[in-house]
């Protein structure tokens, strides 16, 4: 478990100061995959670099299984940083030595015995899958292996924390997506908690739990990657959410509606869950003396759970819409009117 | 010619005795400055102002010095530490003042070169501050290291060749003594000959082992 209380950092150059962390309190459950979201500068390297005290704050503790790591002597924090793995954008790794001696490095520092580092390197080489490449050199790899060599590495001292700092930044979308499999599997397999950086909403809906979304170094909003993709409530997260779960209208669409002179209400309509499988649609066109007319409608699954999405306009005698209406309402489905949102 | 092959012969061991001896006196004095004017720098290991700027001031000092007058600023020095202050002995006191400090910043500049991101992966598995230093900056830098090291002893070929206008024997001594004061012309061309071989030979041989080392 990870707990920030009160996380403040400010970096002071010359007689500027940076207020890169303004009052964090975050909880990360053990076992969990939880990932932090900002924009560029938000301070989502500031923070999770104040978990192995790479960076220390300047107010406020970070807790790690409840002990505050900042109280520690530089011994016990050295020890407290064999717990926590660490992978990185740009990898990190020794371009002067093989890939065994690169995943070996942690164990070396701590003077395991050969005959042990060796066990231990192969069968992590063969988790991330590149044992057949232990003696080369990370230039001669790809950028997706050189992760995976990070990963091992990170692994490699069997850590309780796993920090993934923009990991999968450097990478094209199919390499990312391998090495977020991997880190799920890292989660199942080995019950790491993972606390993980990005900037790209895609890679939070692929693995995360659970979400917090970083602003000028406060959390703006958080919760389960459910809660926060079928409703977020800031105009940041918005904006985040929108760009993986494309559950806008159409501009061109947008535009032509709003050039005609109907006036009909659009409606868009969240099922989630079991609801998709509720049929609104033709219920309520059975019911009702109402023309409804699809606009838009998408299906995707977040964290495994079904989530729909139809923009619906409805026509028809205004009456007979708000008991159309009325009747959603009573449903498991969700709806919220578009044209003050859209507009 | 005036000078026959044993005096060339001669003239040539004690420049390559010079050289071989100072270089060895200045790596151990150059390494270890080296690292301190890294990791005592703001931000560092081993973060400490002061020392730093201590170290720092004391290279400049050295390093602004010409090593012609250098050489003969610390005879009474070198009197104190090898019990004369002729010969080529004598003359490697003055060579190690010289590149001492020059190997000093030769080795930081080339630590420094190395991606920080290394040693914030080295911190985050919990290196100590010994370990991140030969275990990944050290490492990392070796190849650069050679390199560096190269330009050290070629400039110490030529302070040594310097160093024979106050006796120090050697090559520098030869074509001074002969070359110059005697006007014997076969002579200075010979010692530029040997000593252009020496020099080519010392960088070939240190762009292999470096490019080597870079490969693997
Ligand atoms: N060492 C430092 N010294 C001074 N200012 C810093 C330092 N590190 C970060 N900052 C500043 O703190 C703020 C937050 O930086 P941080 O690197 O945490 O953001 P980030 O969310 O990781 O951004 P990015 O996506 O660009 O990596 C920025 O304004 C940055 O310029
Ligand atoms: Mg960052």
């Amino acid at each position: 478990m990870i707990q920030f209380e009160g996380v403040t950092k400010t970096y002071k150059s010359g007689k500027r100061e940076v207020h890169a962390l303004n009052g964090i309190d975050l909880t990360v459950g053990t076992g969990e995959i939880y990932g932090v979201i900002g924009f560029s500068g938000a301070g989502k390297s500031s923070l999770i670099r104040t978990v192995n005290l790479l960076e220390r704050p300047s107010a406020g503790t970070v807790k790690i299984h409840g002990r505050d790591i900042s109280a520690l002597s530089p011994k016990e924090i050295r020890a407290a940083r064999k717990d926590i793995g660490m992978i990185f954008q740009h990898f990190n790794l020794l371009t002067s030595k093989t890939v065994f001696t690169n995943i070996a490095m942690p164990l070396i520092l701590s003077k395991t015995p050969k005959a042990e580092i060796r066990t231990r390197v192969t069968e992590l080489l063969e988790f991330v899958g590149l044992a057949d490449q232990a003696d080369k050199y990370p230039e001669q790899l790809s950028g997706g292996q050189k992760q995976r060599i990070g990963i091992a590495r990170a692994l490699a001292t069997n850590p309780s924390v796993l920090l993934c700092d923009e990991a999968t930044s450097a990478l094209d979308p199919q390499t990312t997506q391998s090495i977020l499999d991997l880190l799920r599997e890292v989660n199942r397999k080995y019950k790491i908690t993972i606390l993980l950086i990005t900037h790209e909403m895609a890679v939070i809906r692929e693995v995360c739990d659970k979400v917090a979304v970083l602003e000028d170094g406060q959390v703006i909003e958080q919760g389960t990657v459910f809660d926060v993709f079928s409703n977020p409530q800031h105009a940041t997260t918005r904006r985040f959410v929108r760009s993986v779960m494309n559950d806008e209208l159409p501009e061109k669409l947008l535009k032509q509606i709003r050039n005609t002179d109907r006036q009909q209400p659009i409606y868009r309509i969240q099922f989630t869950g079991e609801s998709v499988a509720y049929p609104l649609i033709s219920q309520l066109s059975r019911r009702y003396d109402l023309e409804l007319n699809v606009l838009f409608g998408n299906i995707t699954e977040l964290q495994g759970i079904p989530y729909g999405n139809l923009i619906v306009e409805f026509s028809g005698n205004p009456a007979e819409i708000q008991r159309a209406l009325l009747e959603i309402r009573n449903s498991p489905v969700l709806a919220e009117e578009l044209n003050s949102y859209a507009s | 010619m005036l000078v026959d092959r044993e005096q060339i012969i001669e003239a040539l061991w004690e420049t390559l005795y010079m050289t071989g001896v100072s270089f060895g006196f200045s790596l151990l004095i150059g390494f270890p400055l080296g690292i301190l004017l890294v990791v005592t720098r703001k931000g560092h290991l081993l973060e400490n102002e002061p020392v730093f700027n201590v170290l720092n001031a004391v290279v400049n000092v050295f390093r602004s010095i010409p090593f012609i007058i250098l050489l003969v600023a610390i005879i009474p020095l070198t009197r104190l530490i090898v019990g004369t202050s002729i010969g080529t002995t004598a003359a490697i006191v003055p060579l190690v003042f010289y590149a001492g400090p020059y190997i000093a910043r030769l080795i930081e500049n080339s630590l420094l070169e190395v991606d920080n991101g290394v040693v914030e992966a080295a911190k985050a598995m919990g290196a100590t501050p010994g370990q991140i230093v030969f275990r990944f900056l050290i490492p990392e830098a070796r190849s650069s290291l050679v390199l560096v090291m190269t330009i050290a002893i070629i400039g110490l070929i030529g302070a040594s060749a310097m160093a024979g206008a106050v006796g120090g024997g050697g090559l520098g001594d030869l074509a001074i003594t002969y070359g110059y004061q005697r006007f014997d012309t076969g002579v200075m061309i010979l010692t530029v000959a040997i000593l252009v071989v020496l020099v080519q030979g010392v960088q070939t041989g240190g762009n292999v082992l470096s490019k080597k080392l870079r490969r693997s």
